[in-house]
């Protein structure tokens, strides 16, 4: 059951410049899948729109949220400290379709601030898998628990670390196959795993973001084009708070 | 304790009601509010035809409140009577549907529409800020409001709520204007047409460039404007426009209102419109009000 309710904060921490892992306690966990999202409130009346953030990683009774201070809300958020308490939403979207990796070799790429959800991705996906994660620099973050699920590369943008280029480079340099891919990250790194799966026949799944209201698919302020004849308005235009975040590469248009 | 009001001689079974767009047809929101509570849900915008809408980015938060641009993305009527009545029927509330066009006789086709559906009323929307042709062309010309609202009230079987813009000179004017064409009520306010810039980018933070300012920034505005139109006309006025709390609410029904619409609050808590019947219920117990009707316009 999706709901709202005040987490209790059970940590914070700087990961790199500007990137913090906050745990949180919550019962969402419980039902939560990889991929999905929660909505999280500023305490501060002027800013009354919901943050989605994704879910890093997901226990039983916790959840963990990795995030960029990209403004007010979230650096709200960062001073929350082990005893504070936040409210938040969730657990919204579709999550990535695990099972289609299956006795298959997954390739699961994130880019910059779409890392954190693999993750979790990376702790439940069956079968083979390798990662594919573009950094700005080597201040990178998450890489312990990605290297700890599978064989890690790494791209930066600068080339102190890694593949010097994106992920695409990574994937190239290092000769990666796949029979599917799991991404998020920046659209122009979406958009060139979108072209490199269909060149390449692979199966891709992608996870999308736009500015929210609701959150739970009310309000159409966060859609995308889609191929298909969406099943609210019977249009092409597909909620990414209710029939995403993740997508069929194929099937959404950016 | 009576919370109860009437509207056209429909009754409501409290004043409070959502904000077409907000709410969507209930569905979504009826997991985290029980919709039996509600005096009414009005739908989100229909027309004749599916409208894809605008393209993205659609909304931005700004300071208390937030612009949208949504343009009334929706199923089309046929769609909504099969899927989106049907639902609301399971509950007891009353339903309004939220009508929007591009012409006279689209809207005239949507009221044919619904003639032999189970709905209560209909809101006419001629107030929004963000399609180009119909919507606010309608609603910025005492003329137009009037010739239309005659035009949709001939066909129309249900009761019609007028919903007025405030982006106009004189909302008394409006008011009046809508109530001469037959109009059984009016809603007001529709959001106040706004920008914002993103000084990083150099950039529109909408793609339409500009949006309908909501949420409690407008909400004195909303007020005065509740007040305006309530001293100018006979039929009923529905206030809305940055409630967020039972206190907001009770400013509109002092200021003239006979019920109120709830819409951006619903995105930061969307039992905000169950918290508000439970608000008004303990102010009138606070202050030893037998009906709330007796607080319609008391201000002053
Ligand atoms: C499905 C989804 C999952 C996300 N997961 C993560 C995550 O795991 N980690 C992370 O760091 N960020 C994530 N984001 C982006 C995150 O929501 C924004 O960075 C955040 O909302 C910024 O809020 P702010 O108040 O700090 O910034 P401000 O710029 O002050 O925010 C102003 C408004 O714009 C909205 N906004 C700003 N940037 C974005 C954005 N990129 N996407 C959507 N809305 C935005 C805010 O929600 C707010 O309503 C995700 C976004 C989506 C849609
Ligand atoms: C996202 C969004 C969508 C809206 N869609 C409609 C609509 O379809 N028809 C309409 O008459 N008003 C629409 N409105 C206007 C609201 O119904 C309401 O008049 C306005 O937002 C002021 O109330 P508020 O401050 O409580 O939100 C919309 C508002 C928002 C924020
Ligand atoms: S944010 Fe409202 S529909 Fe997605």
């Amino acid at each position: 059951m999706k709901r709202k309710e005040e987490a209790a904060v059970l940590s914070q921490e700087c990961l790199a410049p500007g990137i913090y892992s906050m745990w949180l306690e919550t019962g969402m966990g419980k039902e939560a899948a990889p991929g999905q999202f929660v909505s999280l409130y500023s305490r501060d009346g002027s800013r009354l729109l919901p943050r989605p953030i994704s879910l890093c990683e997901i226990r039983n009774d916790r959840i963990r949220l990795v995030y960029r201070v990209a403004g007010k809300g979230t650096e709200e958020f960062s001073c929350l400290e082990s005893g504070n308490t936040v409210e938040i939403m969730g657990p919204f979207g579709n999550g990535f379709p695990l099972k289609e990796a299956k006795e298959k070799r997954a390739l699961l790429i994130g880019g910059g601030i779409g890392i954190p959800p693999m993750v979790e991705v990376a702790r439940q996906i069956p079968g083979e898998k390798q990662f594919v994660m573009g950094y700005r620099d080597n201040q990178m973050f998450l890489k312990k628990e990605l290297e700890e699920r599978g064989p890690l590369f790494v791209a930066t943008e600068d080339g102190s670390f890694g593949t010097k280029g994106t992920v695409l480079d990574a994937i190239r340099e290092n000769g990666l196959l796949a029979d599917v891919i799991f991404a998020c990250g920046p659209l122009p790194m979406l958009r060139a795993v979108k072209d490199y799966a269909a060149a390449h026949g692979i199966l891709a799944w992608i996870s999308m973001e736009e500015r929210m209201a609701c959150g739970i698919g009310a309000c159409l302020a966060c859609v995308c084009g889609s191929k298909e004849v969406d099943g609210h308005s019977h249009v092409h235009n597909k909620r990414i708070c209710k029939d995403g975040p993740v997508f069929s590469a194929e099937e959404v248009e950016f | 304790m009576n919370l109860s009001v009437e509207i056209a001689g429909v009754t409501l079974k409290n004043p409070v009601m959502t904000a077409s767009g907000t709410f969507g047809s209930g569905e979504e929101y009826s997991e985290f509010v029980d919709l039996n509570r509600l005096g009414a849900v009005v739908t989100k915008g229909v027309a004749n035809v599916p409208w894809p809408g605008n393209p993205t980015p659609r909304i931005a938060e700004t300071y208390g409140g937030m612009l949208n641009a949504i343009g009334l993305q929706n199923p089309g009527i046929d769609v909504f009577v099969k899927r989106d009545i049907p639902f609301l029927k399971q509950f007891d509330t009353r339903v309004v549907v939220n009508v929007c066009g591009k012409t006279t006789e689209d809207y005239v086709e949507v009221a044919e529409r619904l003639a032999e559906e189970p709905v209560d009323m209909l809101e006419i929307n001629i107030s929004c800020p963000n399609v180009k042709e119909g919507g606010i062309a309608f609603g910025q010309s005492a003329k137009a409001a009037e010739a239309i609202t005659r035009a949709v009230k001939e066909k129309a079987k249900q009761p019609i709520i007028m919903k007025l813009s405030p982006n106009v000179t004189d909302i008394s004017e409006m008011a009046r204007a809508v109530e001469a064409g037959g109009a059984d009520a009016v809603s007001l306010i529709n959001t106040l047409t706004g920008m914002k810039i993103d000084i990083h980018r150099r950039a529109f933070a909408l793609a339409n460039k500009t949006g309908g300012l909501s949420g409690p920034a407008i909400k004195p505005v909303a007020v005065r404007m509740v007040y305006q139109a309530a001293q100018a006309v006979k039929i009923p006025v529905i206030g809305m426009g940055g409630i967020l709390t039972a206190e907001d609410a009770l400013e509109f029904i002092l200021a003239g209102a006979t019920a109120v619409s709830v819409g951006t609050a619903n995105f930061r808590n969307p039992n905000t419109t169950g918290e508000i019947v439970e608000g008004i219920g303990d102010y009138m117990e606070k202050y030893k009000i037998q009906d709330i009707r007796e607080l319609i316009g008391a201000v002053g």
